[in-house]
């Protein structure tokens, strides 16, 4: 079997008896763009949390690149590389754009225990910030307060504060929610690149977008996988035509 | 974490000069009224590093304060220690120490919980200094000589003098300032300025963020520290009152009336509340419901403080496009600096 970067075993959460997220067992390899499905409820954004370790887990494992993570916090999970964007808009409103991904890029430092020198003269923190904005497609609004871009706008810095701490992993909650469509696809483009030599978790509702970005698919319903594999197997799963895919696909 | 703008910087030069020729022309009297002032100062502007830059209200700065003080009292009594570069490190130390232990076990709560919390630990320590005779209880201690500022045995500074006194104070708030906006623009500060908007965001960058806090706890306590080692070299005398939750909450008030995040603001707050409290308490008895009322009418017409006055009109432009326009983006109210 292949090495997973990223791995879950019986991963489990409840909050007081209902389970968001029941037993669900993972892999993700290395290079691969997997996408996580499913009706709201399902327990997709909760499996994000454990993963990055915002929540505890109940029950159940994570193990990233061999080293077990399950109790590991989210400033730690950030460190070994794994990245964040929120579903919610979770920006720092007063910060402009740029400062914005400074304060990404700036987390990379082995420490910011740092009190003497100005940041400003971090010439490679700098550089990542301004890398995550250009990548983004920000770099004109490097100046501008978060607070008073467009919201399409404020989802895409949202993305450009994940990749100035270049991580290695990318997990994406819904980056599209709420963009329109010429947003969306630009978002798109830009997903299409990352996943070139990133890896990418990524939950969606925009199917269209799931299919074109996703190589591998995986169902949730209930907090459970109901179904996991490449896109075409996926596509092709009764359980999942009639569960989820089913009026979409007739439609 | 944006550039100090013209007419403060103008306006700090224009009250440093005033400041720095003030003794020529003033008498005994107001030439320590104003040291004191630029001592609370320093004070409040250690908790503004708290209150306006981390976004910890601690309710309880009043402890390091006190605790400044009194490691100088007690380390000029029981060891004969009289120059400052003993002292001195030894007081701030001693604030520095006292800051991490409270700081460690209040910087996991947050809010109501933190407010209380320093305020319980402040007054816990208020009762150890009040009950203890051999720190003088309720009477507090003398400081028997002042501190010697001397190098080679050749004295810079004579701090019996009232006017020398005044002018290391006046230094002292100077490098303490410059020392906050150092901080401030450094990697740290720019953490803290984060953590203050968002703090789970923060966290899951990467950063720590009890760990942070906790350095900008003990930054100011230490800060604290040297005011309060100032304050029991000007009057050569400590007492429990130091630390006392009235002592916290003036900081407090100074702060907000002055401009929290501003590190100016409340040293403009000082000035005003103090110098008002002199003046109105030689009119009337009832001086301290007037002074309820400023501090009412300052909250309610300047939210940002006595120091936005000098930012308002460069500001406002900007603030009246913003009300006009009926399509602001929903999180613009967190937009204010």
């Amino acid at each position: 079997m292949t090495e997973f970067l990223l791995e879950t075993e019986g991963l489990s959460k409840s909050f007081g008896a209902l389970a968001a997220v029941n037993g669900v067992s993972l892999g993700f390899r290395r290079g691969e763009t997997h996408a996580i499905i499913g009706p709201n409820g399902a327990g997709k954004t909760t499996f994000l949390n454990l993963l990055s370790g915002e929540i505890r887990p109940s029950l159940g494992r994570v193990r990233f690149k061999g080293q077990d993570i399950t109790a590991a916090t989210p400033d730690r999970v950030s460190r070994l590389g794994i990245g964040r964007s929120y579903q919610k808009t979770n920006i720092f409103p007063s910060f402009t754009c740029l400062e914005n991904c400074w304060i990404a890029a700036q987390s990379r430092l082995p420490s910011s225990l740092r009190f003497v020198w100005p940041a400003e003269r971090l010439s490679d923190v700098r550089a990542r910030a301004m890398r995550g904005l250009e990548l983004a497609g920000l770099a004109a609004r490097r100046d501008d307060v978060a607070a008073r871009i467009s919201y399409g706008e404020q989802r895409q810095l949202e993305i450009a504060m994940m990749l100035a701490a270049e991580p290695e992993l990318l997990l994406l909650d819904e980056p599209l929610a709420g963009m329109g469509p010429e947003e969306s696809q630009r978002v798109v483009g830009l997903l299409k690149r990352l996943a070139q030599d990133h890896t990418l978790v990524l939950i969606e509702h925009d199917m269209d977008a799931v299919f074109e970005v996703a190589e591998v698919l995986t169902v949730m319903v209930n907090g459970e996988v109901l179904e996991s594999g490449t896109v075409s197997t996926v596509r092709a799963s009764r359980a999942v035509q009639e569960a989820y895919l089913g009026e979409d696909q007739t439609a | 974490m944006t550039r100090t703008p013209r007419a403060v910087l103008l306006f700090l030069v224009a009250a440093l000069i005033a400041l720095a020729v003030f003794p020529q022309f003033a008498e005994r009297f107001y030439i320590q009224l104003v040291t004191k002032i630029m001592i609370v100062a320093i004070f409040a502007m250690s908790l503004d590093l708290l209150v306006g830059y981390t976004g910890l209200v601690s309710f309880g700065h009043a402890a390091f304060f006190g605790i400044g003080g009194y490691a100088l009292a007690i380390v000029a009594r029981d060891l004969d220690l009289t120059s400052i570069w003993t002292t001195l490190p030894i007081a701030i130390a001693a604030s520095g120490v006292a800051a991490l232990v409270i700081g460690w076990l209040s910087i996991r709560t947050s809010g109501v919980y933190f407010i209380m919390i320093t305020l319980a630990f402040a007054q816990m320590l208020f009762f150890v200094v009040h009950d203890n005779l051999a720190l003088g209880g309720s009477d507090g201690m003398y400081l028997n000589t002042k501190p010697t500022v001397s190098v080679a045995g050749i004295d810079l500074v004579n701090l019996r003098n009232r006017t020398e006194f005044y002018y290391f104070s006046l230094l002292c708030l100077t490098a303490s300032y410059l020392f906050c906006r150092m901080i401030l623009r450094s990697p740290f500060g720019r953490v803290i300025a984060a953590i203050r908007i968002n703090e789970p965001r923060t966290r899951a960058l990467g950063y720590p963020t009890q760990r942070y806090k906790l350095a900008s706890f003990v930054v100011a306590g230490m800060l604290a520290g040297l005011a309060g080692y100032l304050a029991c070299a000007q009057f050569g005398f400590v007492n429990p009152a130091l630390l006392s939750w009235r002592e916290s909450g003036q900081a407090l008030v100074i702060v907000i009336l002055g401009g929290m995040g501003t590190l100016y603001g409340p040293v403009i707050g000082s000035f005003v509340l103090i110098l008002l409290e002199d003046y109105l308490s030689s009119l009337t008895e009832h001086w301290l419901l007037v002074i309820g009322f400023f501090v009412i009418g300052v909250v309610l017409f300047l939210p940002d403080g006595i120091a936005s006055l000098m930012t308002r009109f460069r500001r406002r432009p900007a603030d009246e496009d913003g009300g006009g326009e009926t399509t602001v983006v929903a999180s613009g109210a967190a937009g204010d600096d």
